[in-house]
């Protein structure tokens, strides 16, 4: 036989002989049977077969705990405490834990292998989280890098959740991407509209979920969305509500200001809103801001931008957002109900907020935030 | 064609005069790596053993009843290989299920067995010094246990001497390099008792 196909057909033919008895081994060795998984001490006893890892198999069972990357350890997002043994802590988890995580034996669902029962906890709202079959109904440019996206949900055909939380949107593989992702955005919609969810989505240059967003997806693709996430919600308290955003920081705080206008809900808490730029070009929903601070006594909104031009005519509060921050609640918010923060934005702007707020008063457990990197 | 040595002389001609780590010096990176701990050396040890009596046995069947026969020699390497990988796949399944301690100790370690050189280095040594199929398995676990006490050695020697003062350029893989040589020229010793050939 001619030696080119002669060569190629003996390596293949090896290979595929000791892949068969790979699979063989796998079969028998990996085979762990049927494993139940207990959780929060009995109120839910899941029976699973075992040999796969706790995220898919709680996947798989329809509780979804949040995770950013899919399941291959590069989030450190699906914390979850683990009560009984399942071996020591990997070298993939320990970059994501703290001391004191390690200590209280949490571990991340996407690392630890199901080999027998086990016994976890899970916050109870992730037992509300659901996988939802949406497609796109529109998508518009606000500014020149964010488009607010909006989803209707076809199954199930309405999401429950308080203003403030986030959906993970289920991005499958495009292009150059080979592997579906997950990426986590705060939901901008009412929680009143129950049909539909809005999400502000920033083009991030390299980023997954951004380019697929803003290059790929069309009205009338179907999209999987995950959710809802998140502890950053209006606390029930009389304190005054200093927040501030920069880009589409905006989502969770239009969904909260709308949502609290329409039901009126918290009517003892002032509102103080930040909403910090670089120019005309990055600012947007003004009109609709502003018109809602003359129609709604309680709410102040305070746009800022950092670097206007001359040309542009800008009227409201210029330079850094924390300088604005500082400057406006020194002189204007009222503090004799006491205050409350609420962030959203980059870490770097998150940090630099925390530290004005601080400053001024609020103490850093009243401070609320949702960090996106 | 098969050399007359007998598969037992052979067996501890290869532990002892000829190991293939002190006198080859083959599998280096995994021995200095490893060798820190005493109980993952023990687990690589006898790993890097079971990885090398396998391939040993099924290199040799597919050399001599597929490759030869089929004049594909100069695939040779490239089949070895994926009888490596194969074996460590297997060997590492098992060693997750039977053991996830010594799975975790040896962390990386153990899918690069697939390139430790040791373990090729093995099956071509029995590939051109025409070892028949028991002379194989006899050297390959020979080897493989040769490697085990090297590195059972070093583990031993590396515990009793970690608290030692040493130079602070020589500390870690250096002085570990040292006392490798000593280790090597003691084994020189033995050799000269039996010629592996």
């Amino acid at each position: 036989m001619n030696p080119i196909i002669l060569g190629p057909l003996v390596v293949a033919g090896s290979a595929a002989f000791l892949a068969l008895v790979i699979a063989l081994v796998d079969r028998v060795v990996n085979n762990y049977g049927e494993v139940s998984i207990d959780i929060n001490h009995g109120k839910k006893v899941l029976k699973v077969s075992g040999g796969s890892a706790l995220l898919g198999t709680l996947a798989s069972q329809g509780l979804f705990v949040p995770s950013a990357c899919g399941g291959r350890g590069s989030c450190g997002a699906c914390k979850v405490r683990v009560l009984s043994d399942v071996g020591p802590v990997l070298p993939t988890e320990t970059p994501y834990l703290s001391p004191q995580e390690l200590a209280d034996s949490v571990r991340l669902a996407c690392q630890v292998k199901l080999k027998k029962d086990v016994a976890i906890e899970l916050p109870e709202e992730l037992f509300s989280v659901k996988k939802f079959k949406a497609t796109v109904e529109s998508i518009v440019d606000v500014t020149y890098d964010i488009k607010q996206t909006v989803f209707r949900l076809d199954d199930p055909a309405s999401i429950e959740f308080a203003s403030g939380q986030y959906v993970q949107i289920v991005v499958p593989p495009y292009g150059d991407i080979k592997e579906s992702v997950q990426r986590a955005y705060s939901m901008s919609s009412r929680p009143g509209d129950s049909g539909r969810v809005e999400l502000l989505v920033r083009l991030v240059p390299g980023g997954i979920a951004t380019t697929y967003v803003h290059k790929h997806l069309k009205e009338g693709d179907p999209v999987e969305l995950v959710g809802p996430f998140g502890e950053f919600r209006v606390r029930d308290t009389p304190a005054a509500m200093v927040c501030v955003a920069g880009g589409s920081g905006m989502a969770p705080f239009k969904s909260m200001f709308y949502d609290m206008r329409e039901r009126d809900a918290f009517p003892e808490k002032e509102i103080w809103y930040f909403f910090g730029a670089r120019t005309t070009r990055d600012m947007f929903y003004l009109d609709e801001l502003r018109r809602l601070e003359r129609e709604w006594p309680r709410f102040h909104f305070v746009p800022a931008l950092s670097e206007p031009k001359p040309e542009e005519g800008w009227e409201g509060e210029r330079g850094l957002i924390t300088d604005v921050l500082d400057r406006v609640m020194k002189d204007k918010v009222g503090k004799d109900k006491g205050m409350e923060g609420y962030l959203c934005g980059s870490p770097g702007m998150i940090n630099a907020c925390i530290a004005v707020m601080t400053k001024n008063g609020i103490a850093e457990s009243s401070v609320f935030y949702d960090k996106f990197a | 064609m098969t050399p007359l040595i007998n598969p037992v002389t052979l067996f501890f001609a290869s532990i002892f005069t000829s190991n293939i780590l002190l006198s080859n010096f083959l599998g280096m990176c995994s021995f200095i790596s490893i060798s820190k701990d005493w109980k993952s050396s023990f687990g690589l040890g006898m790993a890097v053993t079971v990885v090398m009596t396998v391939t040993a046995a099924v290199s040799w069947v597919v050399l001599y009843y597929v490759i030869t026969p089929l004049g594909l020699e100069y695939l040779s390497f490239i089949v070895f290989i994926i009888v490596i990988a194969a074996v460590v796949q297997v060997l590492e399944m098992v060693i997750d299920r039977a053991s996830p301690a010594l799975y975790m100790s040896l962390g990386i370690f153990l899918p690069l067995i697939t390139v430790n050189c040791a373990i090729l280095g093995a099956i071509l040594f029995m590939q051109i010094r025409h070892y028949g199929f028991i002379q194989s398995v006899a050297f390959g676990a020979g080897s493989g246990l040769g490697w085990w006490l090297a590195i059972m050695l070093l583990a031993a020697i590396r515990e009793r001497t970690e608290k030692n003062p040493v130079p602070a350029g020589l500390k870690g893989p250096g002085i570990t390099m040292i006392t490798i040589g000593f280790m090597a020229m003691a084994f020189i010793g033995f050799s000269g008792m039996i010629a592996v050939q």
